[in-house]
């Protein structure tokens, strides 16, 4: 038997032909990961004419890029992408496989895993390299994918692993993952792969798509003010778009928020939303769960206003407030305006 | 002549053939199973959950029909009403989790099942999937399945694609709107965060439901009062309790079976599975380690919620460029 290979692969999400963010966050991860297994990163492309890409997947950190073209591939669809996907697992037998949660990468990442049979972890916070013993065979796996992510909606972080099934699966959110710069010195490999697809792969036709440019843009404002369960109302949920307007930023949420529907989706923070580090972080009315902490505890400043003087939030706050909302907000908007005079 | 009276035999036939066509097509009914979980109500996380050590106290937490199953649900029934049909429900969990099939129940669901079994303790989402797989086979016929987008207890979506991919049926998560059910087709809206997307179909196949799709009925008074009495076993001797007047669980047993309210319960043993692929030993994860996380506070000023505190704050802020 040939040595187990410890490739790690990256799943790279394009649309149009413009790479996702996220793919580029996990080529830099993978990297990191690379080096402590002494291993390679390959970037699985998949798409209709989109060749182009590779150079810049490889100036991103991928050693090996697979290239997948076809035109059936051009709009992402479940079926077709699984079956290039799963091929390509079988062929190569990768040690790691990272995936995007994209509404994309949540799609294609657990029909993946059923078909090749391997362990899935959703929404990881972090990933590292490490030992693991299975206790009933008192058998050491050295050097697995430690998936690290907060479970069961309390405040636990549990440390998921696969130490039976390759490749090792785990899904990433946008922004978790810090992109690096571009290296255009970097050398790669580029190797195509033909798919051969089945009539079944193609039951399912996408009669239109319409996606629009992200209007929030959370991941690059250098100011957020969020706001959780304890807003009480629209117009105090306005308070603080009137704050963050007043301090060039953008306004977050957290889950409880965003259920009350004071606000749309594209405003979560944390681990099921977007990952944030801006300069300046208010939480207003935020419990601080530690799906909505593991987004935004990286912030350079954290300002916590909570009624509730034990609210865990307050456990990450630099500068912690006991107070309604509904008067310092208001407190808050008078001291910023008298400073711009 | 002989070949001109087969012609118009022929026409004929073919015209038969045609009326049948049209008239299955516009009689079809659609079978439809639901996959729902009973969750603890994560949204309640406040400070009563956690305790000073920094763990959960998760009896504390009331547990709920996970919020977008129900949205599946609506989604079933309303299919139902439109084009006709049955819809079951399936859910697997301890005993407690009848309490979501009678909820079903109350909104119209058909039929319901729950499978419990020691045996499927501790399974990730491969081999809850597995599991749910081999009870929708068990069920049988089918042309649609349900479920929610993701359960708030885990957030991973999984299962409801791995479910179809064991049943090798395609899948179209992210469900919003049927817009059309025809013949064996199926035309849906899926909505993300920054788009939306039409899809047509073949059945069957297996859908995810977002929150967005639907304000679910709240339980029926009328259907409530039908299904009251709908029980597993294990809740028999809770119901003598309650109605003496039955005298014994067996009669309970003779009277529910009579009035279709016995609660079909499923074990592994009943599902025809390979045990090797369920609960725990069947899982490819395993936890490594649970970390309980207790901050260390971070240096924190305490600021007075003052005219005076605010713009103390606010001043220090602007000095060290963190805003202005």
């Amino acid at each position: 038997m040939t040595k187990e290979n410890r490739n790690i692969w990256i799943f790279i999400e394009q649309e149009d032909g413009k790479l996702a963010d996220v793919g580029l966050e996990l080529l830099s991860k993978g990297r990191e990961l690379a080096g402590t297994l002494n291993s390679q990163v390959w970037a699985l492309l998949c798409g209709h004419k989109v060749a182009d890409l590779a150079r810049s997947l490889i100036h991103h950190g991928a050693d090996h890029v697979l290239l997948v073209e076809h035109p059936e591939l051009e709009i992402y669809r479940t079926l077709p992408y699984t079956r290039v996907t799963a091929d390509l697992i079988k062929k190569h037998q990768p040690y790691i496989l990272l995936v995007g949660a994209s509404p994309v990468g949540r799609d294609l990442a657990p029909r993946v895993a059923s078909a090749a049979g391997v362990g899935l972890t959703a929404d990881c916070t972090d990933l590292q390299i490490g030992d693991f013993t299975i206790k009933k065979e008192n058998r050491l796996c050295k050097d697995l994918l430690y998936q690290i992510r907060p479970a069961f909606g309390g405040n636990i972080i549990a440390t998921i692993v696969n130490p039976n099934t390759r490749p090792q699966m785990a899904t990433v959110r946008e922004g978790v993952m810090r992109k690096s710069q571009a290296d255009t010195s970097r050398k790669g490999e580029v190797e195509t792969f033909t798919p051969e697809f089945q009539e079944s792969d193609f039951v399912l036709q996408v009669l239109s798509r319409e996606m629009r440019e992200a209007t929030v843009h959370l991941k690059d404002s250098p100011v957020i003010v969020a706001g959780g369960g304890g807003v009480g109302s629209q117009d105090e949920f306005n308070l603080l778009c009137d704050l963050a307007n007043l301090m060039g930023g953008e306004v977050g949420a957290s889950r409880a928020a965003v259920d009350a529907g004071l606000i749309s989706r594209e405003h979560q923070v944390g681990q099921t939303g977007t990952t944030v580090r801006p300069r300046l972080y208010i939480a207003a009315g935020i419990s601080g769960a530690i799906q909505h902490r593991a987004g935004m505890d990286q912030s350079n400043k954290i300002i916590a206003i909570n009624t509730d003087p034990d609210a865990p939030i307050f456990q990450v706050a630099h500068y912690k407030i006991v107070g309604d909302l509904a008067e310092v907000m208001p407190l808050l908007i008078k001291a910023l305006r008298e400073k711009a005079k | 002549m002989k070949r001109g009276r087969n012609k118009r035999l022929s026409t004929s036939l073919n015209i038969l053939v045609q009326a049948v066509i049209f008239l299955e097509a516009h009689t079809m009914s659609y079978h439809s199973i639901v996959l729902v979980k009973q969750v603890p109500d994560t949204r309640q996380v406040s400070g009563d959950v956690m305790t000073n050590a920094g763990t959960m106290n998760r009896s504390a937490l009331p547990a709920i029909f996970n919020p977008e199953d129900l949205n599946a649900l609506e989604m079933a029934l309303r299919a139902k009403e439109r084009y006709g049909g049955t819809v079951t429900v399936i859910t697997m969990g301890p005993p407690q989790a009848a309490e979501v099939l009678r909820e079903s129940l109350y909104r119209g669901a058909d039929k319901v099942c729950l499978l419990t079994d020691r045996k499927f303790a501790g399974a990730d989402t491969q081999a809850t999937s597995y599991s749910l797989m081999k009870a929708v086979e068990k069920v049988g016929q089918f042309d649609l399945i349900f479920c929610g987008r993701q359960a708030i207890d885990g957030d991973t979506a999984q299962v409801g694609p791995q479910v179809a991919e064991k049943l090798h049926i395609p899948q179209i998560t992210y469900s919003e709107q049927i817009i059309e059910l025809k013949d064996k087709e199926i035309v849906v809206q899926r909505a993300f965060d920054l788009g939306a997307e039409i899809v047509k179909c073949k059945l069957p196949c297996l859908l995810t439901v977002v929150g967005s799709a639907n304000q679910p009925r709240p339980a029926s008074v009328r259907k409530r009062i039908q299904y009251k009495l709908a029980a597993i076993p294990a809740e028999y001797p809770l119901l003598l309790e309650t109605w003496p007047e039955f005298e014994s669980e067996d009669k309970i047993e003779e009277y529910l079976e009579k009035c279709d309210l016995k609660i079909p319960v499923w074990t592994a043993d009943d599902l025809n599975l390979d045990t090797a692929r369920i609960g725990l030993a069947g899982s490819p994860t395993q936890v490594h380690k649970i970390n309980y996380v207790v901050l260390e506070a971070a240096e924190s000023k305490e600021i007075q919620p003052t005219p005076e505190g605010i713009q103390a704050l606010i001043e220090e802020l602007i000095r060290e460029y963190v805003v202005g």
